[in-house]
This record gives C-alpha cells, sequence and structure tokens, in this order.
C-alpha cells in the first residue's frame, strides 16, 4: 500500500543547527507515528516538514493531502465558533459533536478558554476529511474526557484507512509506532 | 477558497480598520486651509497634490494588519495546507484590500475636494487618478506588509519602503498623464502578488 508521507535522507538545519540528519520515515495508511523527545528536539519542525510548510535542506518529502493542528488558533475570534470553523470546512457539525463543542457554536471564538480553542482546531482537522492528520502536541490544555474524545477519532481515523503523525512529549493514548529525536 | 477568502478580508476589514485611512485622509484635508489660509486660488492650486499626499499617507495606515496577524495566528499556514499558492494568498488580499480602501477613498474625495475649493473638472481629474491609482497603492501595501511581517516596528519600516515606490504613481497622476500612471499602477499590481507571495513562503518558520 501507498504510503500516505515518506520521508527519504531527510536533513533540516534551523539556526545553524541540524535537527535531523538523514531521516527515513514511512507512514502507512492505518499507521500512527508519534514523534517524542526533549523541548527543542526538533518534533514541530518535523510536522511543519511534513506540513509541507518548511523546505527540507537534504532530502525528499512526499505527502498526501494533510491536516493541522498546531498551537495556532488560525480561527477569526470575532465570529462564532461555528462560522469560524466554516471558513475553512464545508460541513464542521460532526466534528463539533465529536469534540464535544456542540453548545458553544455560537459563542465567538475569542471567549473561548485555551482547551475549547484546542478542541476547535482539532475539530478542522477531524471535518477536513484528509487522509492524514497531523498533530502537535495536542495533548496541550485539554481535559481527560476531551483527550478521550481525540483517541477514539484517532481510532476511527486510523480504521478508516488514514494515519496520525504526532508530536508529543507526553504519553499518548493509544497504539502508537515512536520516533525519539535527539535533543 | 478564493472567493471565501476576499469576502473573509473585507468582511474583517470594513468592521473595524478600513474606516481609518478615510478618517485620515479627511483630517489632513481638513487640515490643509488651516495651515495655509482660506485663500480659495491658492487652495485650488495645491488641492490635487495635497489629495495625493493624504491618499499616500493614508495607505500606509492599513499596512501592519494586512499580513502579519494572519501570520501571527497561522492563518498563513492553514491557508497553504488547503493548497493555495502563497501568490494566489496575496492575490485574494489584494483584492479585498483595495475594495474595502479604493472606494472608500474616492468617496471621501468629494467631501475632501470641497474643503480645498477644488471645482468639478479638478475634482473630476482627480477621481479618475485615484481610481487608476489606488489598485497599485494596495498592492504595494500588501506586498510591503508580507516583506515587513514580523518585524519590529514594522510600521515605520513599510512607510521608509512604500512610499519611494509610490513616486512615480504621483508623479503621473498629478501631471495628468493617465496612460503612464495607468501603466505604472498595472505594473506594481502585476508584479506585487510575487513578491508579496515569495515573502510570505520566506517569513515561514
Amino acid at each position: 500500500m501507498k504510503a500516505l508521507l515518506r520521508f527519504q535522507g531527510v536533513t533540516l538545519r534551523r539556526g545553524g543547527r541540524v535537527l535531523f540528519q538523514d531521516l527515513n520515515l514511512d507512514l502507512a495508511p492505518g499507521e500512527a507515528l508519534q514523534i517524542a523527545g526533549p523541548n527543542g528536539s526538533g518534533k514541530s519542525s518535523l510536522i511543519r516538514l511534513a506540513a509541507g510548510l518548511l523546505e527540507a535542506d537534504v532530502g525528499k518529502v512526499e505527502r498526501s493531502v494533510s491536516a493541522l493542528a498546531d498551537d495556532n488558533v488560525a480561527l477569526d475570534r470575532e465570529l462564532p465558533l461555528r462560522a469560524a470553523l466554516g471558513f475553512w470546512v464545508n460541513s464542521p457539525s460532526d466534528a463539533i459533536a465529536a469534540l464535544g463543542l456542540q453548545q458553544l457554536e455560537q459563542v465567538p471564538v475569542r471567549l473561548l478558554s485555551s482547551g475549547q480553542v484546542k478542541r476547535a482546531t482539532l475539530a478542522r482537522v477531524v471535518a477536513s476529511g484528509s487522509p492524514l492528520w497531523l498533530l502537535d502536541e495536542p495533548l496541550n490544555a485539554l481535559d481527560v474526557g476531551s483527550a478521550d474524545r481525540l483517541s477514539r477519532l484517532m481510532a476511527t481515523h486510523l480504521d478508516s484507512g488514514g494515519s496520525v503523525l504526532a508530536a508529543s512529549h507526553q504519553k499518548l493514548p493509544g497504539d502508537w509506532r515512536r520516533l525519539e529525536l535527539g535533543p | 477558497m478564493i472567493g471565501a477568502l476576499i469576502v473573509r478580508d473585507a468582511r474583517r476589514s470594513f468592521t473595524g480598520a478600513a474606516w481609518l485611512p478615510v478618517a485620515f485622509f479627511l483630517l489632513v484635508a481638513t487640515l490643509i486651509p488651516f495651515a495655509i489660509g482660506p485663500d480659495a486660488r491658492l487652495l485650488k492650486l495645491v488641492g490635487p497634490g495635497i489629495l495625493w499626499i493624504a491618499a499616500l499617507t493614508a495607505a500606509l495606515l492599513p499596512i501592519e494588519r494586512l499580513i502579519e496577524p494572519d501570520r501571527a495566528d497561522g492563518v498563513l499556514d492553514q491557508l497553504a495546507l488547503t493548497g493555495l499558492a502563497e501568490e494566489s494568498i496575496a492575490l485574494c488580499k489584494i483584492i479585498a484590500h483595495w475594495l474595502t480602501f479604493g472606494p472608500l477613498l474616492l468617496i471621501a474625495s468629494v467631501p475632501a475636494a470641497a474643503l480645498l475649493a477644488m471645482d468639478g473638472s479638478s475634482l473630476g481629474r482627480t477621481e479618475i487618478a485615484l481610481a487608476i491609482g489606488t489598485p497599485g497603492l494596495a498592492s504595494v501595501a500588501v506586498a510591503i506588509a508580507a516583506l515587513t511581517q514580523g518585524l519590529p516596528r514594522a510600521g515605520a519600516l513599510a512607510g521608509l519602503l512604500m512610499l519611494p515606490l509610490a513616486v512615480p504613481l504621483l508623479i503621473f497622476a498629478v501631471a495628468n498623464a493617465s496612460l503612464l500612471e495607468a501603466a505604472t499602477s498595472l505594473l506594481l499590481t502585476a508584479g506585487a502578488p510575487f513578491v508579496a507571495g515569495a515573502a510570505i513562503r520566506g517569513a515561514r518558520t
């Protein structure tokens, strides 16, 4: 089966420092990979590389259509949550319900708590229908119930032939292949 | 996505920042008679030039909010993930910016011309020159906004970068050389999406 994400001999330098060198990576449909490592080891940069937002210094990155949730909100703060998500995805209703945000649909984004905003950015990924999910620190600011919801959504996504690449220094719920980045 | 992005940017602008350049433009036009005295002949003579200076300085005001907020909030990243090229994003922003800048300025020119004792034909010529020149101004504003995104004190730097680029527009506009002004405006409008697109890509970290 064709990989949804493939790194071939990828080297990335940031600010004159080599973050990783000659990295090879394959993410097949149905596979979940966690990138682990201490602060500053290049987890977020690897996610941005996978999203096509950074260029590799050496090597090649091939990816399928992907959706990204990181610490940036990227939702118009003056709009109600549903309208703000509606700019990015056509039918956000199911994803809003799946992340338990129904009660907040009409609340402006600027009034949401950081955990609720995090769930909203995850809802955008869920609603995007993209086969490849790129999640940077997905558990940040999430409470236990929301983390459970997320792990159920990821399991469904993996079962339907999608893949997840997540960067986190914490233990993620579920079955993950791990890739440790050095300091 | 392109249409949605233009509508979104225009909506955000009209609910706030779009009125600032217009108010500034009218304020400058109000100050001039106080500064050089109520001599109608003199005002009429300098009127078109003053309107252009007011328009150029008003065009500087929105620069800091054109690109930087969307970069800082990750909107530019998410737009790139939808498959939209950076040049297309820049073009959308130019169109949305002109829609919330050009027409308002053209309307505000009418009371401003009255304050400067300009007659109908002089106002008409200035309106045509502004209609031709504002797309160029809006494009340069977006390009400069992209080049200075994320920099501290970007607003002041943007002024220094933008005004020299607007000099040809100004010269042809007040000389009533419509064709040359249109050519300059077209050149700026055609080049700006590529400059801004490259700047957006280059500013990613």
